[in-house]
């Protein structure tokens, strides 16, 4: 695209300026909420109720940043949401890998080893896709309880992997229809079974929706809310609950500064980390498919 | 014995019949050659015989062992597929050692299997590249490599050629040839492509409409065709099919070419090709097969047939082909197409008197199709 070869006209430069400032603005606006967030988190609260929001910290300090890791009360408690953020790594990860395995093998089964009723089946799947969350807490609920995972850790994993797989399914199902089927025949003439031609041949090029499926995943479920406070006791709470809970107390002066860095640093930096480290791939693996026909 | 023998094969998806009643069988170290128009099944019947399709009804015998509900491994057959089908993360080393390793060869001999190959294949120098930095000839030859590495009991080819280009496909179809002559494996190559099907095989099967029309040698199938399919099939250009009609001629029978500005042509029919259906058509319409080598020029004395019949005709286009030319030529309904040797000196729009080969002139029914003599 840098090379397009285009005469050097005034009234193309003018253009050109016109939609850099266009450009510009709208990223400006789009960080601004961001900046503010964060100029708030390392004030003092003295300069946040007396300055604007837009004035630049006079005396920046991380107390408010330690505060909510270590110290702020959320609800009865006064421990700050760290042990929350470690809480909500241990339901992600396992979540994320869970989902995106299980996504990744039933992609393969429904476009490699297709069987009577293989496009019903998918068709049910997608239809996970658009079930709203609210819908299914009540039964959801019960199903934990007979489960014996009610308030669980391990039974929230549940519920994230369920709802996960209907969209890692799609993800894996659209990325192996484009992989031709002769490679699996192949293998089948070489001797490979259904497990083998999926760790030999299949997942070595699955790199671009592994990467879609775990930053899909794992910014859905790092930012639920819902399931988290529907389905998880005090110490099994994600952070984002405990968020809920850090900004709602409402003993003593409310502390900007301590919210906003709770907030925005501990319960975005991850997602946020995931996507900058990984978002080349991301976006190329959503187009892999159709480059690779 | 029949190294691989299909017994009244059918394959239906859902409601369209592809496979209808297919029966082959071939001997150890043949070089079957399947052809016909593409979607007649020809790759259908191929994954039949691999197993990578279950057969709706049916037998499939290798070496005598029926085979028809055993698993693509459990068959011990290796395949080329048209689009190569490399692994993608694999080297090509890797791809040819693959099908070992999945048969728990030990690693030596997977070595020295790779080793062969290449040196087979004279790809020696590609071993350790991935298939996305090869061209499509090396594709195509390590495709071939990764199915030589086993020594399977049969050999499925499914149009490997056809992804190649022209100078490349003739190189590799001498190569695929000489391939087998040295190591006398049991062949079934898939074409579409008629040349290759001539210059390749054993033994050809020629299918249209998911039927086996005609096996037989290639000399069978181009000189002896069972019906007007299989003869404009084989052959390029294809077989010419005149409109004629039968008639009583002295003790035979002569086919009289109806011309609509001059005399009819006709042309005496060989009496030793006498066939006992013929009395039937008397009188009849009939289509009378001639190649265009059945014609030259009057002054070149055909080998066997000394005399043949004289014919006239006014030519409208000349093509040079090279080696030979190639005429046509307005002869009653259609034009036919001749091929006379390239010192013939003859323009556009000139008469020329022709010789026809009646001896090797084939009939056909006008309405079945099929071979009458
Ligand atoms: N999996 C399938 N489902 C339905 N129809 C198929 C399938 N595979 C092949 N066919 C049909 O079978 C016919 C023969 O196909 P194929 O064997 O690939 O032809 P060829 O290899 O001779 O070109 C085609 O009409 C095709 O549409
Ligand atoms: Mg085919």
């Amino acid at each position: 695209m840098a090379n397009v070869i285009r005469r050097q006209t005034p009234a193309a430069r003018l253009l050109r300026a016109v939609l850099y400032s266009v450009l510009i603005i709208a990223g400006l606006f789009y960080i601004l909420p961001l900046v503010v967030m964060l100029m708030t988190s390392i004030k003092p609260l003295s300069e946040i109720s007396a300055g604007t929001l837009l004035s630049l910290p006079q005396n920046p300090t991380l107390e408010p940043w330690t505060k909510a890791w270590g110290e702020a009360c959320t609800g009865m408690r006064c421990e700050g949401v760290g042990g929350y953020f470690w809480n909500s790594f241990a339901i992600v990860i396992p979540a994320v890998l869970i989902s995106t395995t299980v996504g990744a093998l039933n992609g393969y089964a429904l476009t490699k080893w297709r069987f009577k009723g293989s496009e019903l089946v998918f068709a049910l799947m997608l239809f996970g896709c658009f079930i709203p969350f609210q819908v299914v807490l009540l039964p959801m609920a019960q199903t934990l309880g007979w489960l014996g995972l009610s308030s669980s850790r391990a039974g929230l994993i549940l519920v994230h992997v369920v709802f996960g797989i209907a969209f890692t399914t799609l993800f894996f199902r659209n990325f192996y229809v484009g992989i031709p089927n002769e490679l699996v025949s192949a293998a089948k003439l070489d001797g490979a079974g259904f497990f083998r031609i999926f760790w030999r041949i299949l997942l070595p090029v699955s790199a671009p929706i592994i990467v879609v499926s775990v930053i899909w995943q794992f910014t859905q479920i790092w930012n639920d809310f819902l399931f988290g406070v529907a389905f998880s006791a005090h110490n099994t709470q994600p952070v984002t609950v405990a968020l809920n809970n850090l900004v709602n107390t409402s003993t003593g002066v409310r502390e900007y500064n301590v919210d906003m860095a709770a907030a925005m640093m501990i319960a975005a930096l991850p997602t946020l980390l995931v996507y900058v480290l990984a978002g080349k791939y991301f976006v190329r693996g959503l187009t892999a498919g159709s480059v690779k026909g | 014995m029949a190294a691989l023998e299909i017994h009244n094969v059918r394959k239906e998806f859902g409601n369209e019949r592809v496979l209808k009643d297919v029966s082959i069988s071939i001997d150890s170290g043949e070089f079957l050659i399947l052809v016909g128009p593409s979607g007649c099944g020809k790759s259908t019947l191929m994954n039949a015989i691999a197993g990578l399709e279950p057969v709706t009804s049916g037998n499939i015998y290798i070496d005598g062992e029926d085979v028809t509900w055993r698993t693509p491994a459990e068959r011990d057959i290796a395949m080329v597929f048209q689009s190569y089908a490399l692994y993608p993360s694999m080297t090509v080393r890797q791809n040819i050692s693959f099908g070992l390793e999945m048969r728990k060869v030990p690693k030596a001999e997977r070595v020295a299997a790779v080793e062969r190959v290449a040196d087979l294949l004279q790809i020696f120098p590609l071993l350790e590249r991935k298939p996305a930095q090869l061209s499509g000839g090396q594709r195509q030859r390590v495709a071939m490599g990764r199915a030589l590495a086993r020594e399977p009991k049969v050999y499925l080819f499914d149009e490997p050629l056809s992804n190649l280009d022209a100078k490349l496909r003739v190189d590799m179809r001498t190569e695929i040839k000489k391939l087998h002559q040295r190591l006398g494996t049991t062949i079934v190559y898939v074409t579409h492509d008629q040349v290759e099907a001539m210059t390749l095989a054993d033994c050809i099967a020629v299918m249209r409409d998911g039927h086996i029309l005609q096996l037989g040698s290639p000399d069978e199938v181009y000189n002896n065709p069972v019906d007007m399919f299989v003869a404009g099939f084989m052959g390029s250009p294809s077989m010419n099919f005149i409109r004629a009609t039968l008639e009583a001629a002295g003790d035979g029978y002569a086919l009289r070419i109806a011309t609509p500005d001059e005399d009819n042509v006709l042309l005496p029919w060989p009496s030793e090709r006498n066939a006992a259906g013929l009395v039937e058509q008397l009188n009849k319409p009939i289509i009378l097969g001639l190649r265009p080598e059945h014609f030259s020029e009057e002054d070149v004395r055909l080998s066997e047939q000394a005399e043949g019949t004289l014919m006239e005709a006014k030519v409208s286009v000349v093509e040079p082909t090279g080696a030979d030319i190639l005429l046509r030529l307005p002869l009653g309904e259609q034009e036919i197409t001749a091929r006379v040797g390239p010192k013939c000196a003859i323009a556009p729009g000139e008469r020329l008197s022709l010789r026809v080969d009646m001896a090797r002139a084939v009939l056909f029914d006008a309405e079945t199709e099929k071979r009458l003599a």
